[in-house]
């Protein structure tokens, strides 16, 4: 009896111990834990995906399961060749369509980051300068879109901008036009869906970096004898950079690789670089080339952003 | 012999004199509320002028209207005889010190002071010469090249303080100048700016709801209250014989005995409390009908101690020591007379107690009195 009496006693206290240290170990080592699961998270789901793409961009294309060469071999006579070939990317080089649908990505990026900024600066704002009720529902609707499906917003796009589409109906029915004109599958189509998807990816930032603006800074500019137009020139402005970087990152990354948006409003008329990386993968099956297809963008939209934090880093030392 | 008055140092006493700052009959209404309420004001060429109330008084309001940044409902501007009512801040020879100091995070001293100079587009060897004269006056000149948030509150104050004067400005208006410094920055900064303007010679105009920062720093100083100006005057006249019981109430302390005059003579008039049992006889230069309701107010410092009674007949109240408050240079006792009414005496602390902590102690019984000329007789 006692002896089981006992027993029972010690693994009672080895549990609650055993709890203790845990409660020890979380309170000493919560920051760890805290940083290390999202760490974790992108080393399981963002690092290794990407390494597997690396591989693949390594390989040769083949008519097989998977559809490219395997990184490398054991013979039977136990000799362990690895097989790393450059030709999918040096192929890159040599066909126009893949330079020519990078360029054109990076050019259609631009401008619609342009036009988002041109259009979300002003509209963030008037938002920060609204009165709180205001301000909210301003927000709200600048949210709003978000609650319906992205390619459901696209489809919608595709309704309006066709050639029997609302808008040209309108147009025809109030006899403005006679005959309709050609929106769906050009250029235009693909800068208003992008303009129109990424807005708020502008405004939020900006509108984040605004509301932390003090009011004062432009009555002090318009005491001290500056025109409104000055006064924004030389205060508002240039407080508002980080908040324009933010924006237009923000716009600029996914609108190169956006494949949803040229693929349904430009069709076949409009050359991104998401097109044709989901063209090679899905109708080519090149699996290789691809993969490739996908590194070199991600060089594209890394570099600049490397260069431009390494520039930040350098300021912030300097002052 | 007739004596020849000058007025050079308090030109509101010459009724010739033309003010250098007008207000006439200005409003300023937010949707249903009336933050200024029709109020007229006249301020000299340099005078530091303080405008003090509690929050909400509308003396920020008063202070914005005459920078530009809001525009009377109704009413006129002037300022140096042109009417400034309806030009924009930025057209107006008028610089203003915000509260929050509104120094640009993104420019160095340097470009912050010379900011306003630039817009003049005034020759860049002149912009050089008077950023550094000014950087130098508010001792700075070793800082040019800091951002703000690489400087001291102090710093940041006297940056700003240096970006509105460099305009040389006709008018300078200062929103709660030292309201973010610690005391012994403040106390020290109060001096410093009377010494500047009194250097520059520039018209002050200043908003603070800290009465001993106006009492220091004004030449003349208006206590507002609802959108209304309560009084105007120099600092020793609103502190020593305030108008109202509310203008004696918000600057310093007083004790108000309420009562009815039961006697008014040229120069003086007695009040009498029922309740208290007591006669106040007061120094006053107008005669008060009898009968009317009015409260006479004390200062705490204007009022003696004693354990004895003085055998006096009026101004002497008999109570009982309640709390005993020792700040060092002075005590501040309470004392409970017997309508339960608190009365605050202020005794400097002219010798040290010896042997016991404090020469009048707890719970005990104790006469005050004070002189005739001390007490105010209140109308409202």
């Amino acid at each position: 009896m006692t002896v089981a009496n006992n027993t029972n006693h010690s693994v009672g206290q080895a549990g609650s111990r055993l709890l203790s240290r845990l409660v020890d170990m979380l309170q000493s080592h919560w920051k760890v834990l805290v940083v290390g699961i999202p760490f974790i998270w992108l080393l399981l789901f963002f690092l290794a995906p990407f390494i597997i793409v690396i591989k693949i961009s390594l390989a040769e294309s083949l008519i097989a399961s998977p559809p490219y060469t395997p990184l490398y071999e054991r013979a039977e006579d136990g000799v362990l060749t690895i097989r790393v070939i450059f030709e999918n990317y040096s192929y890159l080089w040599e066909d126009d369509l893949y330079i020519n649908s990078y360029i054109n990505s990076l050019k259609i990026a631009s401008v619609s980051t342009v036009l988002c900024l041109l259009i979300g600066y002003p509209m963030a704002y008037g938002i920060t300068r609204s009165s709180p009720t205001t301000k909210n529902i301003l927000l709200m609707l600048i949210i709003l879109p978000f609650w319906t499906s992205f390619l459901l917003r696209v489809y919608a796009w595709m309704g309006l901008l066709a050639d029997q589409g609302t808008i040209n109906s309108l147009l025809i029915w109030l006899g403005v036009i006679d005959e309709p004109i050609r929106m769906l599958y050009s250029e235009l189509a693909v800068y208003i869906g992008i303009v129109y998807s990424y807005l708020p990816f502008m405004i939020l930032p900006l509108y984040a970096n605004m509301e932390k603006l003090n009011m004062s800074l432009n009555e002090a500019a318009a005491d001290l004898g500056a025109k409104p137009t000055i006064a924004f020139l030389t205060v508002t402005l240039p407080l508002t950079v980080p908040g324009i970087i933010a924006g237009s990152l923000l716009v600029f990354i996914p609108a190169t690789g956006e494949f949803v948006i040229p693929d349904l409003l430009g069709g076949g008329n409009v050359l991104m670089i998401g097109r044709i990386l989901s063209d090679e993968f899905n109708s080519n099956s090149d699996w290789p080339i691809a993969s490739a297809v996908a590194i070199v963008l991600l060089i594209v939209l890394v570099l600049p952003m490397m260069l431009y934090q390494r520039i930040q880093a350098r300021e912030r030392q300097n002052s | 012999m007739p004596q020849q008055t000058d007025y050079s140092y308090r030109p509101w006493l010459d009724a010739d004199a033309e003010p250098f700052i007008k207000l006439r009959g200005i409003s300023k209404k937010f949707d249903e509320f009336t933050a200024v309420d029709n109020v007229d004001l006249d301020i000299y060429k340099g005078e530091l002028f303080s405008l003090l109330g509690g929050s909400g008084c509308g003396k920020t309001t008063l202070l914005r209207m005459l920078a530009g940044f809001e525009t009377p409902s109704s009413g006129t501007i002037y300022i140096d005889g042109v009417d400034m009512t309806e030009v924009p801040p930025y057209a107006r020879p008028i610089n203003m010190m915000f509260q929050s100091y509104a120094l640009f995070p993104h420019m160095t001293v340097e470009q912050n002071v010379a900011y306003g100079l630039k817009r003049d587009k005034i020759p860049k060897d002149e912009i050089k010469r008077r950023v550094e004269e000014i950087l130098s006056m508010v001792e700075l000149s070793d800082f040019v090249k800091r951002k703000p948030h690489q400087l001291s509150g102090g710093q940041r104050q006297r940056v700003a303080l240096a970006r509105a004067l460099v305009k040389q400005p006709k008018v300078l208006l200062l929103d709660e100048p030292l309201g973010a410094l610690d005391k012994r920055l403040r106390e020290q900064t109060q001096f410093e700016l009377i010494n500047i303007q009194d250097q520059l010679g520039v018209t002050f105009v200043v908003v603070t709801h800290d009465q001993e920062e106006a009492m220091t720093l004004s030449t003349r100083m208006a206590m507002m209250d609802a959108g209304k100006f309560q009084q105007i005057g120099e600092p020793t006249e609103v502190y020593e014989y305030p108008e109202s019981r509310l203008v004696a109430n918000f600057i310093g302390s007083a004790n108000m005995f309420e009562g009815r005059v039961t006697q008014s003579d040229v120069g003086h008039v007695v009040v009498t409390s029922k309740e208290l049992d007591v006669e106040f006889y007061t120094n006053h230069p107008m005669s008060i009908i009898e009968g009317t309701k009015v409260w006479v107010a004390v200062r705490p410092e204007k009022i003696t101690l004693s354990k004895t009674s003085l055998d006096a007949s009026t101004n002497q109240l008999k109570g009982v020591v309640v709390d005993i408050g020792y700040h060092g240079k002075t005590s501040t006792y309470r004392i409970r007379i017997n309508n339960d009414q608190i009365i605050e005496v202020s005794v400097p602390s002219q010798k040290r107690p010896r042997g016991e902590r404090h020469s009048i102690d707890w719970d005990e019984e104790i006469y005050l009195n004070w002189d005739q000329s001390s007490a105010v007789v209140l109308m409202k």
